[in-house]
């Protein structure tokens, strides 16, 4: 047991210690951060206060909004301007001339001002042509409504909570993708830890002080906590880099920061009631289990594939198998997010081979209690299975140099 | 009898229908150094993996130390692999450090006995390089250093010298003979028999997964040590006749072959009469040429 957890010991400190491993660790979250502050920034940048001109003031009467101010010109002016723009202290110039609508600017105008510009021109245009046609624009008004449907699931014990379709897929979306992700890095990693010892000649040496099942479970168990560890260091990183961004874009003016607060406030108050209706610790849970489970049963079979090739790129025959029902799963997140509740899903939430990634999909969408745990068990008794075999193809394969395996070799090895 | 360190009983070990070792069968005394011959795919390295237990044999016994080959002996052994080699990233010293914990040794006295023997080897300033930074020969003699570190009882070395340099080979071959006047059981194997003859007192032969010859070095020679002798004469004229046969000759130095119904005084009697003798000695053959006609014989 201890030589085991040296092992484990080795192959996670040289992992963690490589620069490769730093760079994804800040990368990681840096990519996420920016995916959640990118349109936090968007929005901010349109706050600022635009002064538009408007020739034809007089047709039109556009309305100011909180960021938007339009004035009327002279004719004259306008045509000026349209001639020589620089100078102009206007954020841009609405030319109207009969139907046509053009805006003009010395700088890239943003899609929300064109858009505002555009609605409540449309909107003036609606109510002219009511007009023209003897309706009453208000009859209109108070004769159209907007309901929003709220959907509500009745557990056995007759509550109801309310169900957000939305927020599930979300979250079942990330998780699928984050274990997908994570079989495949840390599954390839454990192979290529596996060829690295047998290119290197050193698995003879090693094997002659510990069992091959020990140094294979070792090297499994090592990356998984590599594996872990990056996955804790994300999210802590993730958090502490939003936060810091967003206290400093946040920052500037007393009136952003008020603004700020009740956004956030509203913001929580939204995503309590979004998720009010799934049970996060169960999910995330699962996660670690499903994570951790479907990486074992994965892993155990790239070090069975890196045990029987001499070099990289000899693993191609052999790791498509392997890939096929992790491709799979992932390519049948979105089918089975619209009906997580089908034969399809059940089926593939049941089979070990893709159940990792698709039980986490269904997962926020409520799945029965008896289905998770045959689905647990027949994964658990599936790795147990696949790592005892690739066990005994990886006795025999660390120690085969200079052959070409196929998978009539493969089989022979598993009998001897 | 001199007690025998291991005892190797009718092994048999088959992969499918490959028959690796048929029966192996060799007793390696305590304290002598054992030369494991044989040609390329005898079954050597299959019969160091199951000493090793790396493999287990299909059939038969190992007996190691007096007790049956168990688990815990692995301690008790040092093996350097044919096919040896270091995490190339890792750097030395924890590499070598980390190699000597799974043998079984404590963190401190591993680094003590490593300080010790970097030393010894003049590669101390090797600690903190990274192994691909090395030569072949300056990792093999780390690799050496890693086999020997934990003081097993029985070392065995697969090809020791190949990778050596002859500077670097003769700094280890006085290393293992040192380990060896400790009282360390050492197994060689190797098809270089020059090697052999410096430096085993006992020797096995191998061929076909079979055990074909076994003993000291002296007994095995005397087993293959026919009547033939060379002759140097001032003439360059012999002729076979009723007392010898000649073999061969290049100028004036004749092989000859005592017929078996006369002695060689008889012989050299009649030799001394007639010609004029400038040397004259007993051919003993060499461990090549006795490999070489044992492997064809069977």
């Amino acid at each position: 047991m201890y030589k085991i957890w040296l092992i484990i010991k080795r192959e996670y400190l040289v992992r963690v210690r490589k620069k490769s491993f730093m760079v994804m660790t800040i990368l990681g979250p840096l990519l996420m951060a920016a995916l959640l502050i990118v349109p936090v920034y968007l929005t901010e940048e349109s706050k600022e206060e635009r002064l538009i001109a408007v020739n034809h003031q007089e047709d039109f009467t556009l309305e100011d909004t909180e960021f938007l101010h339009f004035t009327s010109i002279p004719e004259l002016e306008a045509n000026e301007l349209v001639k020589n723009y620089s100078n102009s202290s206007y954020y841009a110039l609405l030319y109207i001339e009969g139907e046509e609508f053009t805006l003009y600017s010395n700088q890239q105008i943003s899609l929300s001002v064109s858009e505002t510009i555009e609605r409540q021109i449309e909107n003036i245009i609606e109510i002219n042509n009511l007009k023209a046609a003897g309706i009453d624009p208000q009859l209109i008004e108070s004769a159209s409504s907007s309901i929003k449907i709220q959907t509500k699931i009745i557990s056995e014990d007759g509550n109801a909570t309310n169900s957000h379709s939305e927020a599930s897929m979300g979250i079942g979306f990330i998780a699928g993708i984050l274990i997908y992700m994570f079989i495949f890095m840390y599954g390839t990693m454990v192979m290529r830890g596996v060829i690295e010892e047998k290119t290197s000649r050193i698995v003879e040496v090693i094997i002659s002080s510990v069992k091959p099942f020990q140094l294979m479970m070792g090297k499994i168990l090592g990356v998984a906590l590599v594996g872990l560890t990056q996955f804790v260091l994300w999210i802590l990183l993730t958090i502490i880099i939003s936060t810091v961004a967003e206290l400093a874009f946040l920052d500037d003016g007393s009136m952003a920061n008020e603004v700020a607060n009740t956004n956030q406030s509203v913001i929580l108050a939204q995503l309590a009631d979004i998720t009010g209706g799934i049970n996060l610790t169960q999910i995330f849970l699962l996660f670690i289990f499903y994570f951790l489970a479907g990486y074992l049963m994965y892993s155990s079979l790239f070090a069975a594939v890196g045990s029987a090739v001499d070099a990289e790129a000899d693993t191609q025959q052999f790791i498509l198998p392997i890939t096929i029902p992790l491709i799979l799963s992932f390519v049948l997140i979105q089918p089975i997010m619209d009906n997580p509740d089908g034969a399809l899903a059940f089926w593939m939430s049941i089979i070990p081979f893709t159940s990792p990634v698709i039980m986490m999909v269904r997962l926020p969408f409520g799945v029965a209690s008896w289905e998770i745990l045959l689905s647990m068990g027949v994964l658990v008794s599936t790795f147990i299975a696949t790592t005892w075999l690739a066990g005994r193809i990886y006795r025999t394969g660390i120690l085969m140099y200079g052959k070409k395996a196929s998978y009539k070799e493969l089989w022979k090895w598993l009998k001897y | 009898m001199e007690e025998n360190f291991l005892i190797v009983k009718d092994v048999i070990k088959q992969y499918g229908d490959y028959t690796a070792l048929k029966k192996a069968n060799i007793s390696v005394p305590k304290g002598s150094i054992y030369g494991l011959l044989g040609p390329n795919g005898a079954g050597k390295t299959t019969l160091m993996r199951i000493i090793n237990q790396i493999t287990a044999p299909d059939s038969g016994e190992v007996y190691f130390d007096g007790e049956l080959l168990q688990k815990h002996h692995i301690s008790d052994i040092g093996y350097m692999p044919e096919e040896r080699g270091l995490y190339k990233k890792m750097k030395v010293g924890e590499q070598a450090l980390y190699l000597a914990q799974l043998k079984g040794m404590p963190y401190t006295e591993a680094l003590e006995k490593l300080k010790y023997w970097f030393e010894k080897l003049d590669i101390l300033s090797w600690w903190n390089k990274k192994v691909e930074e090395l030569s072949k020969g300056m990792a093999q003699k780390i690799q050496f250093v890693v086999t020997v570190i934990h003081e097993p009882k029985l070392l065995i070395f697969d090809e020791p010298f190949s990778g050596f340099d002859p500077i670097n080979a003769a700094i280890i071959r006085n290393e293992i003979l040192e380990l060896s006047k400790k009282g360390t059981t050492i197994i060689f194997s190797t098809h270089r028999m020059e090697s052999v003859e410096e430096i085993c007192d006992h020797i096995a032969l191998i061929n076909k997964s079979e055990t074909i010859l076994e003993g000291t070095i002296d007994e095995i020679k005397k087993q293959f040590t026919e009547d033939n002798y060379e002759l140097t004469l001032k003439n360059t004229q012999l002729e076979s006749n009723e007392f010898y046969e000649v073999l061969s000759n290049e100028e004036n130095t004749f092989h000859i072959k005592l017929k078996e119904e006369y002695t060689i005084q008889q012989a050299l009697g009649f030799i001394i009469k007639n010609y004029e003798i400038i040397s004259f000695k007993k051919e003993i053959p060499s461990m090549e040429d006795i490999f070489i006609k044992a492997v064809n014989n069977v």
